[in-house]
């Protein structure tokens, strides 16, 4: 029988005690296979970012293409302890947890709704579903029409706190520097800004809406791109961390009892 | 400067005279945590209160109750424990075994993500046999837009089960009889049909979801308050391994599919 024809207790029982795997596995005191490859030999000559890289797509990149992945990471990276992300790293260090713990926490907070990791998602998807509509001839104003009444916005448009993203001159300076000013997505993703920009929503593309559509035109799926784009904060953690660490204990942004503005029941006996 | 605010409608403090920073006195949805609560509430009782807003009545609290019992410990082989369990074996720190618990126990299948798409499910399909029957027959809609991957069964039903488990008919049993508990009500008297039309049986999920509907929470509330219930036996287990030690630790196999072979083994058939 097939493996995948199993199920229940049957499918379990073929994977007790044995993680079946394509992805690699470790021979202790000897070597390490990783998709398929030695590490230690076939890709001995990684950087850490192109081995993250091959590890999510199984997918070697050119300088070029190397270059413009490294700024996604870096040109997002504040460390600015204010954002609410590298505010958790900072508040641990205030608190004296541990930096792990606090970058950690800070990085899975970064999978959030208004940014970040879900909007990382629901861009890609938009613009790789976007981009296979308009191949098909379907129009891009009355997509992107109907996109925002049956979701009521498009991830990597518009931004929390303020219209226009600082980022996207810079990144695209980059992009065109290394010659991929081109690829379809991106020009999708233009397209679509013009549409909201100009219309009554007043959105601008976003960083993420920029990102993904770089890693779309290098063959990334939206759930690679996901994965790719998760250290994009990163690096703007650990000097929050650091300095909040360095100074007095329960110093970062400490709160007053009177900022806690009550709006709640009246008091009452239990 | 204006000092910013924190809007709250759960929590209110009046200072310490002498210090800002600590508080005197701390009103929960207006009852004295320290003055009343302490002396006079439960923790179930000031749990319920916290997320509800309102003090239970006797039944919503032994419901609640009855709900913790249930979900405290599923065990050294659940996934979520298996996690903690991870962390304590190495010798990481607490946080992180319930870090990783959490992580691995917020999952779409058989966590608590699961719990909060049963609970959108109770909010659509109300106490409407022939509505649940429809949409149990099919698989849920995969959303490649979203940040959780599809779980590929129903939620709250076993996918590898083969009958309803003892605990889950005993935990159901248990708290429909409580009182206040229409959901579970309903749930006992249809678990058989609902078994039919997904051809899986109930999961602890599905009770667990239909208790939170009983106590009158929106899925985004039962999803928190079953994260949180699920942490106490995921402690203790990992307390527990990290007392024990890694070698009496399952550490399993890894067959690897695609290895390429050692470079010595590759120069020797050379």
């Amino acid at each position: 029988m097939n493996t995948k024809d199993l199920q229940g207790p049957t499918l379990l029982e073929e994977n007790v005690g044995v993680i079946r795997s394509r992805m690699g596995g470790f021979f202790p005191g000897e070597r390490v296979v990783f998709r398929g490859k030695d590490l230690f030999t076939d890709l001995k000559d990684l950087d850490w970012m192109e081995l993250y890289l091959f590890g999510i797509t199984g997918q070697r990149y050119t300088p070029q293409q190397m270059r413009v992945l490294h700024v996604m990471w870096t040109h997002t990276s504040y460390p600015d302890a204010r954002l609410w992300n590298n505010r958790v790293a900072a508040l641990a260090g205030t608190a004296r947890s541990t930096g792990v713990l606090g970058i950690s926490a800070a990085l899975a907070v970064s999978e959030a709704s208004i940014y970040g990791g879900a909007s990382q998602l629901r861009s890609s998807e938009f613009l790789v579903r976007a981009k296979k509509m308009m191949d098909d001839g379907t129009d891009l104003e009355a997509l992107v029409r109907r996109e925002l009444k049956e979701k009521r916005g498009i991830g990597g448009y518009g931004r929390p706190i303020i219209a226009s993203d600082e980022r996207i001159v810079p990144v695209m300076a980059i992009v065109r520097e290394q010659g991929l000013e081109n690829g379809a997505h991106l020009k999708l993703a233009f397209a679509v800004e013009d549409i909201l920009k100009n219309g009554r929503w007043r959105w601008q593309m976003n960083f993420v809406g920029l990102t993904a559509a770089i890693c779309a035109d290098l063959g990334m799926s939206s759930r690679e791109y996901y994965l790719v784009a998760m250290p994009v904060f990163l690096a703007g953690m650990p000097p929050g961390y650091i300095e909040a660490a360095d100074k007095s204990a329960g110093t970062l942004v400490p709160l007053p009892c009177r900022v806690l503005e009550y709006h709640g029941v009246e008091r009452r006996h239990w | 400067m204006m000092e910013e605010k924190i809007n709250t409608r759960i929590w209110q403090e009046e200072a310490e005279p002498d210090n800002a920073f600590a508080a005197a006195s701390c009103h929960c949805h207006g009852y004295d945590v320290y003055g009343e609560l302490l002396k006079n509430a439960s923790w179930i009782e000031y749990l319920f209160l916290l997320f509800s807003g309102e003090a239970p009545t006797p039944q919503q609290a032994k419901l609640l109750e009855g709900l913790a019992i249930a979900l405290a410990n599923p065990g050294p082989r659940h996934p979520a424990v298996h996690a903690a369990m991870c962390g304590g074996v190495g010798g990481s720190t607490s946080a992180s075994c319930l870090t990783a618990a959490l992580a691995v126990g917020a999952g779409a299948s058989g966590g608590s993500r699961e719990v909060f798409f049963a609970m959108e499910q109770w909010l659509i399909n109300k106490f409407d046999l022939s509505c649940w029957q429809a949409e149990l027959a099919e698989l849920p809609e995969t959303r490649p837009e979203d940040i959780w991957p599809a779980a590929g069964h129903q939620a709250g039903f076993d996918p590898h089960g083969v009958n309803c488990t003892k605990p889950v008919q005993q935990t159901l049993a248990h708290l429909s009889e409580v009182g206040e508990s229409a959901h579970l009500q309903w749930l006992q008297l249809n678990r058989a049909a609902l078994e039919a039309s997904t051809g899986l049986p109930l999961a602890m999920t599905g009770v667990a979801a239909a208790a939170l509907c009983d106590l009158g929470l929106t899925p985004a509330q039962g999803e928190m308050l079953h994260l949180l219930l699920c942490l106490p036996g995921a402690a203790v287990h990992a307390l527990e391994q990290r007392d024990g030690g890694y070698k009496q630790f399952p550490f399993f196999q890894v067959d690897i599919e695609n290895d390429p072979g050692s470079v010595t083994q590759a120069k020797g058939e050379e």
